[in-house]
């Protein structure tokens, strides 16, 4: 992995985010609603009261003048202030991000958890039930709609069963001085095992929820590869020199199993994002994805279009990860 | 079961493998006994499909479903390998009896160092090494080392750190015997060693196989459709047909004069620099398909010499000094093994 690659990535990315700029911003012009209407909301106000508003906000120049300036500021780091807010958008967004970067890194974590050792199982015992099982499963998994897989979960944990909370990250009766914005790390700094409890039982049905689709997919992509790589010679080879079977399954048949679970895995996590609008908006759970979602309905121009460009960054950076992964799995392959 | 032939290392016995597919019951392996002294080096030859990879695949326990291994004793150094757990079977493979394949490209994992992948096979047999820390990685690292520059690799330690994809095919093929060997195995199966090589590498790797034969006094399975390999490495020769072993006995009497019109016709397709300009005889038709394979010669369809009294199960017959073949025609007045 050389320097040079690394600049070229980075350059990659300027045309990309103009692009999603440009996108964003005529998307969002061309969505019916007028910003200053819905922050008017029934109040009384003058024609002339209306025009400064309109004016402070910058809505009083032609499109593509706001666009420039939005992609001139940007270029130089300032997003602007929030509409609804009023504060730097920058700072809004920090604030939340936080919450959907451990929600997602549970998610990831519980997809990875399950799907690596399920697809494992189903290549080596195939046909078996259990095969079957997960077969199907990944299927639903897949198909089921997360909006609505989240509200059966709370329906049965939450509202039936009271094993776990409805929504938030934490309960009302739990506080807890942020260190790094994660609670599941902050509660442990903080000595606080109770807490991390609470935190972690609001965590796990949004988790849950939002890895859902990517469970399912990398089982698929781990079943496979791993019943390609079964047949090949060399785990014959492997198992002629009188290796144990967990090694010759876990050492020579995963590891190459899962060159390409692992950037499947990469690509996916950027899928998260996505999935993040629903699922945060179902759990009530205070993130960037919930965040976006309100401050689409409330035309907030200069947040919902700085998420965005922070979306597409990642989703870029996490293609990127996923190149830098496979090149470490697979020797033959160098960037 | 009879008792073990003294100097005898490797003695199969009725063995049947099949493979039991939704097209029906692939009978792989047909009633096949095979022995192997200690030191010597057999050559099984046969055309695809003929039963002699399974034959050695069986012998190593390596048989995995839909096959399985139906009726049969295997021998090997005093042990009946049938009767051993899994546990135990992985003891012995690897460690007394190790094999290579086809092509190296294919045999060694390419996500894995060559070090790691010699190191493991001495990780998991070899009891001599130090039981852990430093001392122990540094015995393996020898040992690894030693193997490389056995079969004759350059700069063997720093070659160690290197992927499979990093050598050129014939030092492949010597690392994949390398591998194989580095636990000093009493009995190496060489499954085609030399049908992924060129011409010239194919004798540089046979050239070592014999070497390392008479260097570890191990004894040599070569299975391979070469008859040139076989005459020219191999002190007994074994001829398969269609999951049966057809004629047998030492190489040079085989070859000189054949008593099974297969092998006849094996040795009449090989093109000879001697009969330049006279054309070949490719032996004409097809193997049987292994499936409902009726009770009676199985070459018979493809046979020069066949007559009614082919339709009958062909019994093994002794043919000539230490030799014995499944015809009926060139019969040496013995009587017919059952």
């Amino acid at each position: 992995m050389s320097l040079t690659k690394l600049v070229e990535r980075l350059v990659q990315l300027v045309p990309v985010l103009l692009g999603v700029s440009v996108i964003v911003f005529l998307m969002m012009a061309m969505t019916p609603g007028d910003p200053v209407q819905i922050m008017i909301g029934d109040q009384n106000v003058t024609a002339a009261q209306e025009a400064q508003l309109r004016h402070d906000l910058g809505l009083d120049r032609p499109a593509y003048e706001r666009l420039a300036l939005f992609i001139g500021h940007a270029a130089t780091g300032h997003f602007g202030e929030s509409f609804y807010y009023k504060r730097p958008v920058a700072q809004v967004i920090a604030e939340r991000l936080p919450a959907t970067i451990e929600l997602s890194v549970v998610a990831l974590l519980i997809a990875l958890m399950t799907s690596i050792p399920l697809g494992v199982l189903a290549a080596v015992k195939k046909n078996s039930v259990l095969d079957r099982l997960a077969t199907v499963g990944s299927l639903l998994g897949v198909s089921l709609p997360g909006f609505w897989f989240g509200i059966l979960l709370l329906m049965l944990f939450a509202v039936q069963l009271h094993i776990l909370p409805v929504s938030g990250r934490m309960g009302f009766a739990t506080s807890i001085r942020p260190i790094t914005g994660f609670l599941l790390i902050d509660t442990l700094l903080r000595g606080d095992p109770a807490a991390f409890v609470d935190a972690l039982k609001h965590i796990l049905l949004p988790a849950i929820t939002l890895g859902l689709p990517m469970t399912a997919v990398l089982m698929r992509v781990t079943r496979t590869s791993m019943l390609e790589v079964l047949r090949q010679d060399y785990i014959t080879f492997a198992e002629a020199k009188g290796l144990s079977r967990t090694r010759v399954l876990v050492r020579h048949a995963l590891k190459n199993a899962l060159i390409p679970t692992v950037s499947v895995a990469a690509i996916e996590t950027g899928s998260l994002l996505g999935g993040n609008m629903i699922v945060e908006t179902v759990f009530g759970w205070p993130g960037l994805g919930r965040l976006v979602v309100d401050s689409i309905f409330v035309r907030d121009y200069p947040l919902v279009q700085t998420a965005v460009l922070l979306y597409a960054v990642t989703y870029v950076l996490l293609n990127f990860v996923a190149d830098i992964l496979y090149t470490f799995l697979n020797p033959r392959v160098k960037l | 079961m009879t008792e073990p032939l003294p100097g005898c290392l490797l003695e199969v016995a009725g063995l049947r493998t099949a493979f039991h597919t939704r097209a029906g019951t692939v009978r792989a392996v047909d009633g096949v006994d095979v022995m192997v002294r200690r030191g010597e080096c057999i050559g099984v030859v046969g055309e695809s499909g003929s039963g002699k990879s399974v034959t050695f695949a069986s012998v190593m326990g390596l048989i995995r479903s839909p096959g399985r291994i139906e009726a049969g004793t295997i021998r090997f150094d005093g042990q009946d390998l049938r009767a051993l757990s899994p546990r135990q079977m992985r003891a012995i493979r690897g460690r007394d009896i190790a094999m290579t394949m086809q092509d190296a490209l294919t045999a060694l994992n390419p996500a894995l160092t060559v070090g790691e992948q010699i190191a493991e096979v001495l990780e998991a047999h070899d009891e001599d090494l130090p039981r852990r820390g430093p001392a122990r990685r540094r015995a393996i690292t020898d040992r690894a080392v030693e193997m490389l520059r056995l079969v004759g690799i350059p700069s063997p330690a720093e070659r160690l750190r290197q992927y499979p994809h990093e050598f050129s095919g014939g030092m492949r093929q010597r690392m994949m015997i390398a591998i194989a060997l580095s636990s000093r195995p009493k009995l190496l199966i060489a499954d085609e060693p030399t049908t992924a090589l060129d011409v010239t590498i194919q004798a540089q790797v046979l050239e070592l196989i014999a070497d390392i034969r008479a260097r570890l006094g191990m004894s040599v399975v070569l299975i391979t459709h070469d008859l040139a390999v076989v005459a020219e490495h191999c002190d007994r020769v074994m001829v398969m047909y269609a999951g049966e072993v057809v004629e047998e006995g030492p190489t040079q009497a085989v070859i000189g004069d054949p008593r099974h019109p297969y092998t006849k016709g094996l040795l009449a397709s090989i093109p000879r620099p001697a009969l330049r300009g006279e054309k070949i005889h490719p032996i004409k038709g097809q193997v049987p398909d292994l499936i409902n394979l009726p009770d009676q010669c199985r070459f018979q369809s493809r046979c020069p010499e066949a007559g009614p009294d082919c339709l009958a199960r062909i019994h093994m017959h002794p043919a000539g000094p230490g030799r014995r073949a499944r015809c009926i025609r060139r019969l040496d007045g013995g009587q017919a093994d059952e």
